[in-house]
């Protein structure tokens, strides 16, 4: 393990987001998408507490995700001896048909994390989003208190800053907790080459395309790349001028389909 | 790598803060593919010019009002250097947003609009790099296009912006002349500019340093959780100053306790017996100590002073003023406590830079407020030690205010007057709990001391060290030459409270039953125990009181027979905050004990 002073306050600045989480938010649950950033999120989670990850993950299932990623789930959960939950999201069906199509299952995820906080009761969960991936995201504070109905209501965040996070929300609202929001794309694979955490090889390059970014199969498409090593990946970030989501169809539909979901509570 | 440097870019709403940096970006060649298209494309369909802003502003009511409501930051990288920027929104009622976005920075460019000038948000920002420590700063005037580039105008600002920094104690390392739009002077020199020699922006930006906590400061870390881990009970925390290393003897504060630091603790890390500032680590310790969240953890010859009382100057962001008398929460990360506005001093509207009336605190001054806790705090001042000296004030729930420790109120109380070669923690494990001062005070008749005995029983018969003080014990020996004038009455209590703070060191439960009428013979009471005082209320109302009379005192003070009597003729000042209170009307004797006795048990807990 090489020393790298960046990663190095990156990480121990999650760690601490993490022990606030735990001891100031209860119950608490963390989302896990199965993806490169949530599993990192895992990873910290395990630097923070020891190398255990004292709560339940929760998986927002579509059924929808590609093989891979299940076979990957299921041993990952195994290995970490994760309190793993599923929560089925309701069918395409069952939500706002004036949604571009592509966004549709982000607004299931969306309605499934709504069911989970109202069954499971939880004060607080867990996300691995980031401000550099997306525009929106960017604007998020790390504890963002979001009303019954999971709205974000941008305009009126509450001031945060230096160390200091409200951890106090009222009755009925919860905390979406991001302790992976200072992070890059390049960071999260700069710290799974130091520290060896395993992914989801579908980010490998196979057949001259790898995926970026993993969604569901029918939204989601590989990029054209031959990196097959993280030290690759990184390579090709360095260099790329596309931007991470560019393979991820909901973000595209319209100009503001990304911050409607958004304000209606997804991730 | 190193990490980003982060850079505020600050200015009063519409001077082109969030065009800056998406031209900026652009000119870095920091834009994705797609982005220029898209951007165009957006713009078009407002029918607006090409808008750079838009890069940063994604919100729709941001793009449609083109103003930035919330912070934001980008990321990019120039000549192997990478670099965070942050959009701190200029529109007056966004200014919490704004300091959420610049408390992190390392340096500000300020940005002022060549044909408005200086306005009300500019000044504000200014003020409050100045609060924030932001010393790395740079101004820009923006859109000189449309004034030609006229050398007069720029020369003109530029001196009113020296001006305005140099009222605060603060210079720019350089003024540049810029056209945010059409890309002069970010990282391509302007050719309308000849007049100019200095930086460009992206050469200014290149000169700025990371700040860091420096290494070689006294030892600071906040608990923020105890984890059981095997056989250790595991502190942690983030070190936020000095360093820390196996064998260190320590001090927890505020209660005082020391101990030997046994070891440093990480998951999958390469092991290290040390750990500096900025780690998120864990630590246990060799004795069998009480540790808990908030507690200050500190070498022995460089911990931070303790007191109950401090000078803050702050940002005030609540448009309802703090007021004398009012209780808010002082929270330095996890260590928090509730504190009494004791006094606010000078106020400066930060906006017109002029003074107020004395009293008024409006939106977004910078306030001297005096802050009073009940316990006993570690306090480090902006001057000694400026990441530990921070703090935000909450009112409920609602953050009202950030800033910094200017000064304590004294530096008289002194916790470590030991010599001792027992520590008060092994006393305290010897026990099998903590010690305190159970402070009760009411109305004579009002069954403190009925209570105390009662409880003094029930903490015995659970193997706990406790004992009574009340004026029959006290009196009868130590105080015996004392009467009951205002002065005896006072030094009375001044000597229980010595004493049952000894107790407390002794690892006694000391339980005081006295009328103790005056809040500021209690407020001497809490100075001499420290955090091991507790105020317990009796309100039992005189009308109850007197109907049961037990020693027949209220029918001799109503006769005139006994003069000065507290709740016949001398005041009852009742506590306005006492820790627990216990309502004895309709209630049995038992039923007050019990719930006194959780309270005790709570306080007493060892967690």
């Amino acid at each position: 393990m090489s020393h790298d002073a960046d990663l190095d306050e990156l990480e121990a600045r999650s760690v601490y987001i993490l022990r606030e989480a735990r001891r100031c938010v209860t119950p608490l649950a963390m989302l896990w998408s199965i993806g490169k950033d949530s599993t990192a999120l895992l990873w910290l989670a395990r630097k923070a507490f020891f190398g255990s990850v004292p709560f339940p993950v929760v998986q927002l299932e579509t059924e929808m995700e590609l093989p891979e990623v299940y076979a990957f789930r299921d041993e990952i959960a195994a290995q970490w001896n994760l309190d793993l939950r599923i929560e089925l999201c309701p069918p395409e069906a069952s939500v706002d048909q004036t949604l571009p199509p592509a966004s549709r299952a982000a607004a299931r995820k969306t309605e499934g994390l709504k069911n989970l906080i109202a069954h499971g009761g939880y004060k607080g969960v867990l996300v691995g989003i980031r401000r550099d991936e997306q525009a929106t995201r960017a604007k998020e504070r790390v504890f963002s208190p979001r009303s019954f109905g999971s709205d974000w209501d941008v305009r009126n965040q509450p001031s945060e800053f230096w160390n200091h996070y409200a951890t106090d929300v009222p009755e009925g609202t919860h905390l979406r907790i991001h302790p992976l929001l200072h992070w890059t794309e390049v960071d999260i694979w700069r710290y799974h080459e130091r520290e060896n955490i395993p992914f989801c090889d579908l980010y490998f390059a196979r057949d001259g395309k790898r995926y970026r970014s993993l969604g569901e199969k029918n939204i989601t498409v590989p990029i054209a790349s031959n990196a097959s090593t993280i030290g690759e990946i990184i390579a090709e970030l360095e260099t790329t001028r596309e931007p991470e989501r560019a393979g991820r169809v909901m973000d595209h539909d319209s100009e503001d389909s990304f911050e409607r979901l958004r304000t209606s509570g997804y991730m | 790598m190193d990490r980003s440097l982060r850079v505020a870019v600050l200015g009063h709403v519409d001077h082109g803060k969030s065009t800056t940096i998406g031209r900026l970006l652009h000119d870095t060649d920091s834009l994705p593919d797609g982005k220029l298209a898209e951007l165009e494309a957006v713009s078009k369909r407002r029918g607006v010019p090409l808008e750079w802003s838009f890069v940063l502003d994604a919100l729709q009511a941001e793009r449609d009002q083109a103003v930035t409501i919330d912070t934001t930051r980008v990321w990019f990288t120039w000549k192997g250097r990478r670099y965070a920027i942050i959009d701190a929104p200029g529109h007056r009622e966004f200014v919490r947003n704004m300091l959420s976005g610049a408390s992190e920075a390392d340096a500000a460019v300020l940005v002022v609009d060549a044909i408005e000038g200086i306005g009300e948000q500019t000044r504000r920002h200014a003020h409050l790099a100045r609060l924030l420590g932001l010393r790395q700063l740079a101004i820009v005037i923006n859109k000189l296009d449309a004034v030609d580039f006229d050398r007069a105008t720029f020369e003109r600002l530029a001196e009113g912006a020296r001006v305005l920094l140099e009222g605060l104690g603060l210079s720019a390392r350089a003024t540049i002349p810029i056209s945010a739009r059409d890309g002069d002077n970010l990282v391509n020199r302007s050719t309308r500019a000849p007049w100019y020699d200095g930086p460009t922006l992206i050469e200014m930006l290149e000169s700025f340093e990371n700040l860091e906590t420096p290494a070689g400061g006294p030892l600071r870390m906040r608990v923020q959780d105890v984890y059981r881990l095997e056989d250790r009970r595991i502190a942690v925390g983030r070190i936020e100053s000095g360093r820390i290393a196996v064998g260190d003897r320590i001090a927890l504060l505020p209660s005082g306790a020391n101990a030997t630091v046994r070891t440093v603790e990480r998951w999958n890390a390469p092991a290290r017996d040390d750990a500096h500032v900025g780690e998120s680590i864990g630590i246990s310790f060799v004795e069998p100590i009480f540790v808990d969240r908030g507690d200050v953890v500190a070498h022995l010859d460089t911990a931070p002073p303790l007191d109950y009382g401090f000078r803050t100057v702050c940002f005030w962001l609540s448009t309802a003023p703090p007021i004398v008398g009012e209780y808010l929460l002082a929270q330095f990360g996890p260590t928090v406590a509730r504190v009494r506005v004791a006094a606010i001093g000078e106020a400066l509207d930060t906006a017109s830079l002029a003074d107020i009336a004395e009293g008024e605190v409006p939106q977004y001054a910078m306030v001297e407020l005096d802050l009073r806790g009940r316990v006993l705090l570690p306090l480090d001042t902006q001057t000694d030690l400026p990441a530990t000296s921070r703090l935000v004030l909450l009112r409920d729930a609602d953050v009202v205010g950030g800033g910094f420790v200017q000064s304590v109120a004294s530096r008289a109380t002194n916790l470590h007057p030991s010599g001792h070669l027992v520590t008060r923690g092994e006393r305290e494990s010897v026990h099998g709990h903590r010690s305190a001062v159970i402070w009760m005070t009411g109305l004579s008749g009002a069954g403190k001391s009925t209570i105390a005995m009662a409880l003094e029983r029930k903490l015995f018969a659970t193997g706990h060290s406790a004992f009574v003080l009340d004026g029959d014990n006290v009196r009868a020996g130590l105080n015996s030459d004392l009467g009951f004038a205002p002065a005896d009455r006072s030094e009375n209590l001044r000597r229980v409270a010595e004493v049952a703070a000894l107790f407390a060191e002794a690892g006694t439960i000391a339980i005081v039953a006295f009328i103790s009428p005056m809040e500021a013979d209690r407020e001497l009471a809490r100075r001499a125990c420290g955090a091991d005082f507790k105020e317990v209320y009796i309100a039992t109302d005189v009308a109850t009181c007197e109907s049961r009379d037990t020693k027949g005192l209220y029918a001799r003070a109503r006769s005139g027979e006994v003069r000065n009597f507290t709740g016949v003729s001398a005041p009852y000042e009742a506590p306005a905050d006492a820790d627990i209170t216990i309502e004895t009307r309709d209630r049995t004797v038992e039923e007050s004990v019990d719930e006194l006795l959780a309270f005790v048990k709570r306080a007493i807990a060892t967690s």
